[in-house]
C-alpha cells in the first residue's frame, strides 16, 4: 500500500489516531481514552502449506502478529476468506477452525467474517487488539548501545517454497510449520512486562527489510551477528542450493543498498537474510541491561530468544 | 545439440529445481526463462558450482547456456597435498628481530598463494594457535592472502582459547574457530605436519 499513500491522506489529522500512514508501522493504533488504545490490522494469503488446519493456524498466528508487535492483546478478529466454489467443505472447516483454534488460545473470540468465490483459496484475519496509549511498541525509538532480541528462527519462507517443490525434508517443514504457527503472544508480554525501545516482526521484508525500517526511520544502525542468528533446519543448506523464492530478489533489490555484509559471509547467506518469513519472530531493541531480564521472562513462558546483535551509533544495517 | 530446460511461466525456485537437476549429468544445457528473477537465480547457481554461463535473451525468453563438466560441486582448483596440515603458532617468522619475522610471514603466505596450483604446495588445513592467531583477525597483515587459500577450500582453524585468552574472539576475520579437539585430531591424523 505504501506507494498509494498519497490517496489515504487526510486521515492524519485525527489527533487520536496514534499510529497511522504517516508513520507506517505494524497496525493501526487509535487512541479512545487516557488508558486505552484500540489496534487495528489485518493480513491473509494463499495457502502455505498442504494441511488445511495447519494454513489456517498460520495465517491467523500470522495476522495476529501484528497486534503483538505493536505491544497489545488480541480481543477480537474476523475471518477474511476466499474460496474456489468446488473447495472441499471438509477443508474448508479445516482452515476455518485452525484460524479460530488459535484466536481462542490468543485469548480473544472469532465473531465474524466475510467470505467470497475466488479460483485462488486464500484466508486470514481482520484483528482487534488492546493496547494502553503510553505502551504501544513501535518500531522507531533504538538508541545505540541497545541489544537487539529476536524470538524465532528464520528460514521458515525459503524451507515451505522448497517443500512445495518437493526439496525439503519432513523434518525441515515440520520446524518451520511449528513456528509459524507460534503465536508472538508470549514474546510480547515477555517484553512488556519490562523497558523496551522499539519492536517489529519478521515477515515479508525478510530480517533485512524489516530492521531497515526500524533502524533507517530511528537515525541508528543495526549490527547483526551472523553466528548468532537461529535458522529452522535445513534453510541454510536449500541456500547453498540457491532454491530461493522470488520474494527474495525483490528484498534484495529494495534493501541490497542499505546493508553491508562481512566479506566472509557468502552471497547464499545474503540472500537468505532477504528471504522472506511468514509469521516471524518479534524483534526487539532493548537497552542492554534489560536483555538478560528479557530472556530469563522469555525462558520462564517457555518462549525462545536469542541475542542476535546491537545498535550502533550510525546508520544501515551491518551483518558480521 | 544441447538439452533444453524449459522453465517458462515457472516461479523461483522451480527453475533452479529443474534446471539442477538436468546439470547432474549434462555438460551443456539451456535454460529457457521468462523472468529476470529466474534468470538471475538459475545464473548465480550454476556460476556457484563453477559452471560458465552465457544469456541471451531471444522470443521473449532469456536462454541460459551452461556449459562446464557435469556435477553439482565445485571442482578443486588446486592441488592439496593430501593430509598436509600447516602449523602456525606464532604471528612472526623465526627467531631474531620481530620486524623482520613479521616481514617473512608476509613474504611466506604471498608465496603460498602464488604457488597454489604447484604440485606440492598446498596445504590441506592451516591451524593457528598462541600468537598464530593473531594473523587471522580483521588488521592481519596476511588477510588476503589467507582469504585467497580459504577460496581454494584450503581449511583454517582457529584455536578458540587462544582467541579468547587474547579477548579478540570478535575480531577473527578469516577460518573457523575450533577447539582443541579438532586440532588435536588435524595433527594427529595428518600425514605431514609442517610447523612455521
Amino acid at each position: 500500500m505504501r506507494p498509494l499513500r498519497e490517496v489515504f491522506l487526510g486521515a492524519e489529522s485525527d489527533a487520536n489516531l496514534l499510529v497511522g500512514l504517516e508513520h507506517p508501522d505494524d497496525a493501526a493504533v487509535y487512541r479512545v481514552s487516557d488508558s486505552l488504545a484500540v489496534i487495528l490490522t489485518t493480513d491473509f494469503f494463499t495457502p502455505i502449506v498442504d494441511d488445511p488446519y495447519d494454513y489456517g493456524a498460520i495465517a491467523a498466528a500470522n495476522a495476529m502478529s501484528d497486534v503483538y508487535a505493536m505491544g497489545g492483546e488480541v480481543v477480537l478478529a474476523l475471518n477474511i476468506a476466499a474460496f474456489p466454489a468446488d473447495l472441499p467443505l471438509e477443508i474448508v472447516q479445516e482452515i476455518l477452525r485452525g484460524g479460530a483454534e488459535k484466536v481462542l488460545e490468543a485469548g480473544g473470540v472469532i465473531a465474524g467474517g466475510h467470505t467470497v468465490d475466488d479460483p485462488e483459496p486464500k484466508y486470514g484475519l481482520a484483528v482487534m487488539g488492546l493496547v494502553h496509549p503510553l505502551r504501544v511498541a513501535v518500531k522507531v525509538g533504538a538508541e545505540p548501545g541497545d541489544k537487539l532480541v529476536l524470538t524465532k528462527p528464520l528460514g521458515v519462507g525459503i524451507v515451505t517454497t522448497a517443500f512445495k517443490s518437493d526439496v525439503a525434508e519432513p523434518r525441515s517443514l515440520a520446524e518451520a510449520v511449528q513456528s509459524m504457527k507460534r503465536l508472538n503472544r508470549d514474546a510480547a508480554r515477555a517484553m512488556t512486562a519490562g523497558v523496551y525501545h522499539a519492536a517489529t516482526d519478521i515477515t515479508g521484508f525478510g530480517l533485512i527489510g524489516h530492521s531497515w525500517e526500524m533502524a533507517g526511520r530511528t537515525g541508528v544502525c543495526f549490527r547483526f551477528h551472523l553466528d548468532a542468528l537461529p535458522f529452522v533446519h535445513g534453510a541454510r543448506s536449500l541456500a547453498e542450493d540457491w532454491l530461493f523464492p522470488g520474494g527474495a530478489n525483490r528484498n534484495q533489490e529494495a534493501y541490497a543498498p542499505h546493508v553491508t555484509f562481512s566479506p566472509d559471509i557468502g552471497e547464499e547467506v545474503q540472500m537468505l537474510l532477504h528471504t522472506p518469513e511468514t509469521s516471524g519472530g518479534l524483534l526487539i531493541a532493548v537497552p542492554a541491561e534489560e536483555v538478560e531480564p528479557l530472556v530469563e521472562r522469555c525462558a520462564a513462558l517457555r518462549q525462545p530468544a536469542w541475542l542476535v546483535g546491537d545498535v550502533l551509533e550510525g546508520e544501515g544495517i551491518r551483518v558480521d | 545439440m544441447s538439452r533444453v530446460v524449459d522453465a517458462r511461466g515457472l516461479a523461483c525456485p522451480q527453475p533452479v529445481i529443474l534446471t539442477r537437476k538436468a546439470m547432474e549429468d549434462e555438460t551443456d544445457l539451456v535454460t529457457l526463462v521468462d523472468s529476470e528473477t529466474s534468470r538471475d537465480n538459475v545464473r548465480r547457481m550454476a556460476e556457484k558450482v563453477g559452471r560458465t554461463v552465457a544469456v541471451s535473451y531471444q522470443d521473449g525468453a532469456y536462454q541460459i547456456h551452461i556449459s562446464g563438466a557435469p556435477g553439482l560441486t565445485r571442482p578443486p582448483s588446486h592441488e592439496a597435498v593430501p593430509g598436509l596440515v600447516l602449523v602456525v603458532s606464532d604471528n612472526q617468522m623465526g627467531r631474531g628481530d620481530p620486524e623482520l619475522g613479521k616481514v617473512l610471514i608476509r613474504g611466506f603466505f604471498h608465496t603460498l598463494v602464488e604457488a597454489l596450483g604447484k604440485a606440492g604446495t598446498c596445504p590441506q588445513t592451516v591451524i593457528f594457535f598462541n600468537a598464530g592467531v593473531w594473523l587471522t583477525l580483521d588488521d592481519s597483515p596476511v588477510l588476503e592472502d589467507l582469504r585467497a587459500l580459504g577460496d581454494q577450500g584450503v581449511t583454517m582453524l582457529a584455536c578458540g582459547t587462544c582467541l579468547r585468552h587474547y579477548g579478540v574472539l570478535e575480531r577473527l576475520a578469516v577460518g573457523q574457530v575450533s577447539n582443541m579437539y579438532d586440532i588435536a585430531e588435524a595433527m594427529l591424523s595428518a600425514g605431514r605436519v609442517v610447523t612455521l
